[in-house]
């Protein structure tokens, strides 16, 4: 029994306001936990969640596997290096091997897009959303905005810019529809050709000029440029990114000095991010990887339906 | 010698000729396979009738009496993916939908490039429940590089050519294929969609394919393949027929060209007339990945809109079979396609005619006379001493698309469980009832 309206959480598109509320205060509590001397919680006791890991990525599999350690559920975890994929086995077939041993939760990452919800036809555990394709990647945007309201003491009313490959970024789309529903207002900034055909339908302020899209900011969340779209031609060269995209102090002289700067890893140093901006006061890049494991153990607990024992 | 004077009689129902202009009630009567006569229903004829005491009389009354219908663009798997569908499997689906006629397209395994092939096809089609038609291929092994030996091709049947399921993206080549084909005059079918646009597409690209974070087909892919190919056809006087249309600009593009006297044809598929890209949405239905890609709600209408004014010829299914192992799978992983053949006359009524857009003469004609008369093919009519292929519409009957009753071998339809109306009651191939509905 899940204690939000859906027992998964395959994406933040359509999530009503009250089910984020709710995780961003539960996830509140958990993170006093990590700050106490014993970071460990009874509350998935029994429970056995598998880590189901198709496109490697060390960071959100450390901090789901963390966040459900620090709840003492039982893990186990399966990525693809070590799958039979190669051998031509289904997706369906993989998953429903494993479930036969009894698992309860699935956290699932995979390069398509879609297979969250394909894996609720497959097989009964709770599924969540550890990034699809270059669909959602819910606990990301989740953690961002914790991390937000933390420092705001609300979402509501703030500006928030998201930098990068819009057209491409899950980050990005689960972030827009996650802040929106909170009442933020939400502008997307990025080369013209990694904004996707049919951008209107995210109803964001889109900018391809980063000054004018700074205009105003307070949050600046900047994502990570995948050097290979630069190899298939969407842009020309990464010195000319940076010149036109990356963030430094120089750019951020415009913005009143409460601002946020924010970026979910890992950074390609002086391409998309300056390293003076990156280590600077402004950044929270580093307390949003603590919050993950906060916001991930909050999804964990809820979709579980468990009672909290903290 | 039958010592009956009539082997079948078809009474009491409504019979439309499309190529005629004939709807009115009549009587059918058959022998030897082919049509001996259309009668005006009368007592006087219902009493001849018990006379001259035909083997069998279907009592066609509330029912429509079409020619067989014709679907030029169907895929049956054989050779290759026989798991999928067999040529045999294709034709009872087709018998099931109502086609007495069906057209092969060549991408098979191996690929149906050669005499041999298309001998292959006709053989297993001989006693099938429908007719099968062979399109060649355009070029060898459907690469796109050399044209394929369209004359040893035509001479062993094939009456079209295309590379379906591919687009020759090399435009010297395709003003090849034309001037080629030309010199038999026969139609080259192109899948228009430039390839380089569509690389890597698995959905139409739309404000659905920017929410999904699904790679989107353009519609300017289809639009540039579209005008490429007219423009070759200006230069060539060939015939082009533009499969499965689907975009707004492309349908405008034939329409003009019509206009101009080029000798351009166009067929869309009930999938592109019924459905749109939203219904993708959130279930990541692989049934509903085809190429070219189910497009936005314009789209759509443009495609009704052509089939009203004539800017688009016929309607073919596109039935394009897969397994339910090879379509269970990760959205992008999927291969494309839907079958169709058994849904398609269902969702012409419920979709075009009771929403008003054609009425039954107009979509039986696009679905038997056009595409007979642009692959010069025999049926397509009633005419007295043609092949007795005709289909007996139960035009109101309700019902539900069950997976168990395809007689395809495969299932990958997005219709399951939806209501259509309008049911295939008998289809009668060269006098024989090969469907029984
Ligand atoms: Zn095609
Ligand atoms: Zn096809």
């Amino acid at each position: 029994m899940s204690r939000l309206s859906s027992r998964h959480l395959l994406g933040l598109e359509g999530v009503p306001k009250d089910d984020i509320v709710a995780i961003l205060d539960a996830a509140e509590t958990f993170r006093e936990v990590l700050d106490r001397e014993i970071k460990k919680l009874p509350t998935l006791r029994g429970l056995t969640v598998l880590n189901l890991f198709y496109e490697a990525s060390t960071r959100t599999r450390i901090s789901f596997e963390l966040a459900e350690k620090r709840l003492s559920a039982d893990t186990i975890s399966f990525t693809k290096a070590s799958s039979s994929v190669s051998k031509g086995e289904s997706l369906r077939d993989t998953v429903q091997n494993i479930e036969a041993m009894k698992i309860d939760m699935v956290v699932v990452r995979h390069a398509s897009s879609g297979v969250p919800y394909y894996l609720t036809k497959c097989m009964d555990a709770n599924i969540i959303n550890a990034g699809d394709g270059t669909h959602e990647h819910p606990t990301q945007a989740l953690l961002d905005m914790f991390t937000i309201r933390r420092k705001y003491g609300k979402l509501d009313g703030l500006r928030v810019v998201l930098i990068g490959d819009v057209m491409h970024s899950r980050v990005i789309r689960s972030n827009v529809w996650g802040l929106k529903t909170m009442g933020v207002s939400v502008a997307l900034c990025g080369p013209s050709t990694l904004i996707p055909y049919g951008v209107e339908m995210f109803d964001c302020d889109v900018y391809t000029n980063i000054d004018e899209a700074l205009d105003g900011a307070d949050v600046v969340n900047v994502m990570r440029i995948q050097l290979e779209r630069q190899k298939a031609g969407l842009f020309p060269s990464q010195r000319e990114y940076t010149a036109l995209f990356g963030i430094n102090k120089d750019r951020l002289k415009r913005l009143n000095r409460n601002y946020t700067i924010m970026h979910p890893g890992p950074m390609n140093r002086g391409v998309e991010i300056s390293t003076d901006v990156a280590d600077g006061d402004q950044s929270v890049i580093l307390e949003q990887v603590t919050n993950g494991v906060a916001i991930r153990m909050a999804v964990l607990y809820l979709l579980s339906g468990r009672k909290e024992e903290a | 010698m039958s010592s009956k004077k009539y082997d079948l009689a078809i009474t009491g129902g409504r019979v439309i000729d499309p190529v005629l202009g004939f709807e009115k009630e009549a009587s059918i009567l058959i022998k030897d396979g082919l049509i001996a006569g259309v009668e005006a229903e009368t007592a006087a004829l219902r009493r001849t009738l018990k006379s001259l005491d035909p083997d069998q009389i279907i009592d066609a009354t509330g029912k429509l009496v079409t020619p067989g219908l014709i679907d030029m663009h169907v895929h049956l798997r054989e050779p290759g993916n026989e798991g999928a569908e067999t040529i045999k499997s294709g034709c009872e689906a087709a018998a099931a939908g109502g086609f007495t006629s069906v057209c092969c397209m060549p991408n098979t395994r191996p690929r149906i490039d050669s005499q041999e092939a298309v001998k292959f096809v006709q053989d297993r089609a001989q006693n099938a429940s429908a007719r099968v038609y062979v399109a060649g291929a355009i070029t060898k092994h459907i690469d796109g590089q050399e044209l394929a030996e369209i004359g040893d091709l035509v001479k062993m049947g094939a009456i079209a050519i295309t590379d379906d399921g591919h687009y020759v993206q090399n435009p010297e080549i395709m003003r090849r294929a034309l001037q080629y084909a030309r010199m038999f005059d026969i139609p080259v079918m192109q899948h228009s969609e430039d390839a380089f646009l569509c690389e890597g597409g698995v959905m139409n690209e739309s404000a659905q394919s920017a929410r999904l974070g699904l790679k989107g087909r353009p519609t300017a892919a289809e639009e540039i393949a579209v005008l490429r190919d007219i423009a070759l056809c200006r230069i060539t006087g060939s015939r082009l027929h533009v499969q499965h249309i689907t975009t707004r600009r492309a349908i405008d593009a034939v329409r003009a060209a019509k206009r101009e006297g080029i000798r351009v044809t166009a067929e869309a598929c009930p999938h592109h007339f019924v459905l749109t890209d939203d219904e993708i949405g959130k279930e990541f239905n692989t049934n509903l990945k085809v190429n070219p890609p189910i497009r936005t709600k314009d789209d759509r209408n443009a495609v009704i809109e052509g089939l009203i004014d004539g800017a688009i010829d016929c309607i073919a299914s596109d039935h394009a079979p897969h397994s339910a192992e090879d379509k269970d799978c990760e959205f992008d992983q999927a291969p494309s396609g839907m079958i169709g053949l058994e849904t398609t006359l269902g969702l012409v009524k419920t979709y075009l005619i009771d929403k008003g857009y054609l009425g039954w003469a107009d979509a039986i004609r696009k679905m038997t006379a056009d595409p007979a008369r642009i692959f010069g093919l025999p049926g397509g009519r009633l005419s007295i001493g043609s092949p007795a292929d005709i289909t007996i519409i139960d035009p109101d009957k309700k019902w539900k698309v069950k997976a168990e009753n395809f007689r395809s071998k495969s299932r990958n339809s997005p219709f399951i469980g939806w209501t259509l109306t309008g049911k295939v009651y008998r289809t009668i191939l060269g006098g024989r009832v090969v469907y029984e509905g």
